[in-house]
C-alpha cells in the first residue's frame, strides 16, 4: 500500500510546489520584464510591490526540485543532468536577478540604472530557461530538432505568461497612473499568450508519443475533454474583462489574476494527466524512481504537519502586506 | 590547448559554488542574532541608538541574505547536475535532510525575512520581533539539517547498503552521526566570529572615517563583547572537533599535522612544506611533544600517519596550510576582541586609532578562517565523498569538458562581478554618516534609495 501511496502523494506535492512556484515566482519576473517600460518612478513602486515577497517565491522551487531529489532520486539526476545547459544559464538569471534587485536599492545612485537592466535581463533569462526546461521535461528529455525546436517555443511563450501575471499583480498593487499602465500591458500580453498556449497544446502530441497516446486514446482521453473546453471559457472571460475593464476598474481587479490563477491550474492538471504515471515520459514511472519506502514516509510525516503551516503562515504574511504600495521602506 | 579532465572541473565548479555561497550563510547566520540583540535593546531600553544600529545593519543583512538564498538555491540544483550518482546512491539519506531544510527552515527564514525587512510600521513591535526571532532561528535550522548531511558524509552511521545503494537503518543515528555535535557547534561559533567582526571592523572604519554617532560605539562594544567570549571558546570546541576526527578519520588529522609515519612522542609542526614525492614534511618548525599533548592528552601518545593510509589519503599540503591559516586568525580573534574589551571596560576609554587600525583589518577576517576550515574538513575527506564508503570519481556526471569548462567559467565570472560589488556595497554604505548626524537635516535624501528617511547607525 505505502509503495503505491508515497510515491503518488510526493508526485502532487511535488506538481502542487511547482505550480504555487509558477504563480508566485512568475508575477514577479512577470514585474522584472516589465521594468524597462516604466518610468523611473514607476520603477520603485513595481520594486516596492513584491519586495516583501520574492524570496518566498522563489522557494518554491527549491521545494520542487527538493521533492524531486528527496522522493525521486534516480529520476533527479536523469533530469538534472540533461538539462545540465538550461539549469545553469536559469541559475545564472536567477542570480543576476536577486542580487540585483537588492543591490539596486543601496548602491550609488549612479548605478541603479544599471542594476534596474541586470534585473530585467536576468528575469528574462529565467523565464526563458525556465520555458526550455519544460519543453526539455515535456519532451522526454529529447535531444532531436523537434524536440529542440518545441523547448525553443516555450521558451519564448512562457514570458508571456509571466508578463500577464505581473501585470495582474499590478493591478492589484497599484493604483492611478500605474494601474493603466498595467492595464495595457496585460492586453498586449493576453494575445500573445493565447496564442502560444494554443501553439503548444497543438505540438505536444506531436513531439511526444507518449502524451499523444493519452490524448486521444478512446474512451480515456474524454476525461480530458473538460480541461480545454474551461481553459477556453477562462480565456474569453479574461479578454472580455480586459476589453471591457469596467469591472477590473470598479473595484475587482484581482480578477485577472484569480483568472489566470485558474489557466494555471488547469494546464498543470492537464499536464499531469499526461505525464502521470511516468517521472521522465516515456522512460520511469514515479514508482520505478521513488526512494525507499522508509525514506519517504520519514519526509512524509514532515511534509504533512509543516507544509500546512507554510500555506498558513505564507498568507498571513501576504495579509500584513495587503492593500495598494507606496514606496518600499525599511521600516 | 591545456586538456582538462571534466571531473577535476566538475569538483572545482562544485567547490567554488559552496565556498561563494558559505560567506553570505556565515554572516547571515550570526547577523541575525546580533540584529534580534540590537531590536531587544531597542525595545527593552527605548534608546533610539539601538534602532539606528539596527537599521543601519539589517541592510546589510538584506544584501548578504539575497546573495546567501540566490547561491544556495545554485547549490541545491548542483547536486543534481554536477553529482548524479551521490543522489542516486544516497538519496534515502541526504534527500531527506535536505527535504527538512526546506520544509522547516528556507521557509521559515524567506517568509519571514520580508516582515523583519518591511513590516516594521505594518505590525507591532513584537509581532516585528518575532518575525526577526524566526528569521534567525530559520537560519540556524537550515545550518543544523546541512551540517548534519556533510557531517554524516564525513562520519556515516545508521545505514545499511544494499546493492551499493544506501537505506537507513536509525534516523537518530544519521541525523546526530559522531562528528556532528561538534561540527554545529564549531560552524555556529564561526557564523557568530564571522558577523562580529565584519560589525566591529565596519564600526571600527566608520569611526576612522568619522562618520559613526553614537550608536556605533555602542555597536562596536557589545559585538566587542561577544567576540572576546566566543573566540576562545572556539579554540576549545575546535579541540574537542579534532580529537573527534582523529577517532574516526585519521588520515585527515595525519594531514592537518603534516605526520608520515606512525609514532608515539610526536611534535606539532608550526610551520613546514608537506611534501609528497619524497613523503617528509621539509624545512618544519616544531614543538616538540606537542601534537601528542594536543591529540591524545599525554606526552607519549601514538599518532597515526599518512603512510598508513598511503594512496587513500587527502593531498597534505593544502590541508595543512588550511589548518595553520583558521587556528592563526582564531589566535588573532582572541588577542584583538581581548584588547578591545580590555581598552573599553577596563580602561574605559574610547577605542584608540591602533584598535581601530586592526578591527578594520580582521573585518573579513571570519571569511577567510571559514574558508580554511571548510577545506581542511572537505578536502581532508578526499578521495571520499562519503568517508570510506563512496569515491567522488564514482558518482560524478559525465559532461563534455566544452559545457563544464564554459559553465565553471561563467560562474566566476558572475561570483567575482557580485563580490566586488558586494564589498563596494558595504563600503559605500558604511562612508555615508551616521543618522544621528545627519538629524535636523529634513531633505536628507540619499543617493539610490527609495526610502527618503535613510538611517544609518
Ligand atoms: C552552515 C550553514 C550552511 C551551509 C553549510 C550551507 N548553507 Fe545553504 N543556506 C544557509 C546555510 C548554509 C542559510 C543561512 O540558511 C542561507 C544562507 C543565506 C541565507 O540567507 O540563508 C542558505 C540559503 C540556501 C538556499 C536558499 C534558501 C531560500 O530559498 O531561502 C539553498 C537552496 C541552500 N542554501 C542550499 C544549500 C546547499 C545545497 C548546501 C550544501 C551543499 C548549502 N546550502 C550549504
Ligand atoms: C559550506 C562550506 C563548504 C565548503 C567551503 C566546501 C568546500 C568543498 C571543497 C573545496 C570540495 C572539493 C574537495 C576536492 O575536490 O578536493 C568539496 C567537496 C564536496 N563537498 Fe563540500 N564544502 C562545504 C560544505 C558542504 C556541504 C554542507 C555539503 C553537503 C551536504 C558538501 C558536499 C560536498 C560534496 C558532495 C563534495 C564532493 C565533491 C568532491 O569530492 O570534489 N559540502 N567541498
Ligand atoms: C584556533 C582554534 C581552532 C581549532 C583548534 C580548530 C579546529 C578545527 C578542526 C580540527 C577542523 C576540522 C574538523 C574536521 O573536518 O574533522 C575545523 C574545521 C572548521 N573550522 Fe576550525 N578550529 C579553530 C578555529 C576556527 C575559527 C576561528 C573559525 C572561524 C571563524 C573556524 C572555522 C571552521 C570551519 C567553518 C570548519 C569547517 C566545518 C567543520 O568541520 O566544523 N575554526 N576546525
Amino acid at each position: 500500500m505505502l509503495e503505491f501511496w508515497l510515491p503518488l502523494f510526493f508526485a502532487s506535492a511535488m506538481g502542487l510546489a511547482l505550480l504555487i512556484y509558477v504563480i508566485l515566482d512568475g508575477y514577479d519576473l512577470g514585474i522584472g520584464l516589465l521594468l524597462p517600460f516604466a518610468s523611473e518612478p514607476e520603477k520603485d513602486q513595481m520594486i516596492a510591490s513584491i519586495g516583501p515577497f520574492w524570496d518566498a517565491n522563489e522557494t518554491w522551487i527549491v521545494l520542487g526540485v527538493g521533492i524531486l531529489l528527496i522522493a525521486f532520486p534516480k529520476a533527479h539526476g536523469d533530469i538534472l543532468t540533461a538539462m545540465y545547459i538550461p539549469v545553469t544559464v536559469m541559475l545564472m538569471g536567477l542570480m543576476m536577478r536577486g542580487i540585483a534587485f537588492d543591490f539596486r536599492a543601496k548602491a550609488v545612485a549612479d548605478h541603479k540604472q544599471m542594476w534596474n537592466a541586470i534585473f530585467s535581463g536576468g528575469s528574462l533569462v529565467m523565464a526563458s530557461a525556465q520555458g526550455w526546461m519544460l519543453g526539455t521535461y515535456i519532451t522526454g528529455l529529447g535531444n532531436s530538432a523537434i524536440s529542440n525546436l518545441f523547448s525553443i517555443l516555450i521558451a519564448i511563450t512562457l514570458p508571456a505568461l509571466y508578463i500577464l501575471l505581473g501585470a495582474a499583480w499590478l493591478l492589484i498593487k497599484t493604483e492611478g497612473e500605474l494601474f493603466s499602465k498595467a492595464l495595457g500591458w496585460a492586453k498586449k500580453a493576453i494575445l500573445p499568450m493565447g496564442f502560444a498556449l494554443l501553439l503548444v497544446s497543438i505540438a505536444t502530441p506531436l513531439v511526444s508519443q507518449t502524451i499523444a497516446d493519452k490524448w486521444f486514446s478512446f474512451p480515456d482521453g474524454l476525461k480530458l475533454i473538460p480541461i480545454p473546453l474551461l481553459s477556453a471559457a477562462i480565456y474569453a472571460g479574461l479578454l472580455w474583462l480586459l476589453s471591457d475593464q469596467k469591472v477590473l476598474r470598479n473595484g475587482r481587479e484581482w480578477l485577472l489574476f484569480a483568472g489566470l490563477i485558474a489557466l494555471c491550474v488547469l494546464a498543470a492538471l492537464g499536464l499531469a494527466y499526461s505525464i502521470l504515471p511516468d517521472i521522465i515520459i516515456g522512460r520511469m514511472t514515479i514508482w520505478e524512481s521513488a526512494s525507499s519506502t522508509d525514506s519517504l514516509l520519514f519526509t512524509f510525516w514532515g511534509t504533512a504537519v509543516v507544509l500546512p503551516a507554510i500555506i498558513i503562515y505564507t498568507f498571513f504574511v501576504y495579509r500584513i502586506f495587503r492593500g495598494k504600495i507606496t514606496t518600499l521602506s525599511y521600516e | 590547448m591545456m586538456d582538462f579532465d571534466p571531473f577535476v572541473l566538475a569538483r572545482a565548479q562544485f567547490a567554488a559554488n559552496i565556498s561563494f555561497h558559505i560567506l553570505f550563510p556565515s554572516i547571515t547566520i550570526g547577523l541575525g542574532w546580533i540584529l534580534l540583540f540590537f531590536r531587544m535593546r531597542y525595545t527593552l531600553t527605548k534608546d533610539t541608538h539601538w534602532e539606528n544600529a539596527y537599521h543601519f545593519w539589517v541592510k546589510i543583512f538584506a544584501l548578504s541574505f539575497a546573495i546567501g538564498v540566490v547561491s544556495g538555491i545554485t547549490m541545491s540544483f548542483q547536486f543534481g547536475t554536477n553529482w548524479p550518482g551521490f543522489m542516486e546512491r544516497t538519496g534515502n539519506i541526504s534527500g531527506p535532510l535536505l527535504g527538512y531544510e526546506v520544509l522547516t527552515a528556507f521557509f521559515l527564514e524567506a517568509t519571514f525575512l520580508g516582515v523583519m525587512l518591511f513590516g516594521k510600521n505594518r505590525v507591532s513591535n513584537a509581532t516585528h520581533l518575532l518575525a526577526c526571532a524566526l528569521v534567525a532561528f530559520g537560519t540556524t535550522l537550515s545550518a543544523f539539517w546541512i551540517l548534519s548531511l556533510n557531517s554524516w558524509m564525513q562520519t556515516p552511521t545508521g545505514y545499511v547498503i544494499r546493492d551499493g545503494v544506501f537505506f537507513v537503518d536509525s534516523w537518530m543515528a544519521v541525523i546526530f552521526n559522531p562528528s556532528f555535535p561538534y561540527r554545529l557547534a564549531h560552524m555556529l561559533i564561526a557564523s557568530m566570529l564571522t558577523a562580529a567582526f565584519l560589525v566591529m571592523g565596519i564600526s571600527a572604519w566608520r569611526m576612522k572615517q568619522k562618520v559613526d554617532g553614537p550608536a556605533t560605539t555602542k555597536v562596536f562594544k557589545s559585538v566587542a563583547v561577544i567576540a572576546a567570549l566566543l573566540a576562545p571558546l572556539q579554540v576549545f570546541v575546535g579541540d574537542l572537533h579534532g580529537l573527534n576526527t582523529m577517532e574516526h578519520q585519521p588520515a585527515k588529522i595525519a594531514a592537518i599535522e603534516g605526520i608520515w609515519h606512525t609514532e608515539t612522542h610526536v611534535p606539532f609542526t608550526l610551520f613546514g612544506f608537506p611534501d609528497e614525492e619524497t613523503r617528509t614534511t621539509k624545512y618544519a618548525v616544531q614543538i616538540p611533544y606537542a601534537a601528542s599533548l594536543v591529540l591524545t592528552h599525554t606526552l607519549d601518545g601514538e599518532i597515526r600517519g599518512l603512510n598508513e593510509f598511503e594512496g587513500e589519503h587527502p593531498p597534505v599540503a593544502i590541508v595543512f596550510w588550511s589548518f595553520r591559516i583558521m587556528v592563526a586568525i582564531g589566535m588573532l580573534m582572541i588577542l584583538i576582541s581581548w584588547w578591545a574589551v580590555w581598552q573599553l571596560f577596563k580602561l574605559k576609554q574610547k577605542p584608540g586609532p591602533w584598535l581601530l587600525n586592526a578591527a578594520s583589518w580582521m573585518t573579513f577576517s571570519g571569511w577567510v578562517a571559514v574558508l580554511a576550515g571548510w577545506y581542511v574538513t572537505e578536502i581532508g575527506r578526499q578521495p571520499w565523498i562519503v568517508q570510506g564508503l563512496l569515491k567522488a570519481e564514482d558518482v560524478v556526471a559525465d559532461h563534455s569538458t566544452g559545457v563544464m569548462l564554459g559553465s565553471f567559467t561563467g560562474y566566476m565570472a558572475l561570483y567575482i562581478f557580485v563580490l566586488v560589488s558586494y564589498i563596494a556595497t558595504l563600503r559605500y554604505l558604511s562612508t555615508k554618516p551616521a543618522a544621528s548626524l545627519v538629524a535636523g537635516l529634513k531633505q536628507f535624501t540619499v543617493a539610490g534609495d527609495n526610502n527618503p528617511q535613510q538611517r544609518g547607525a
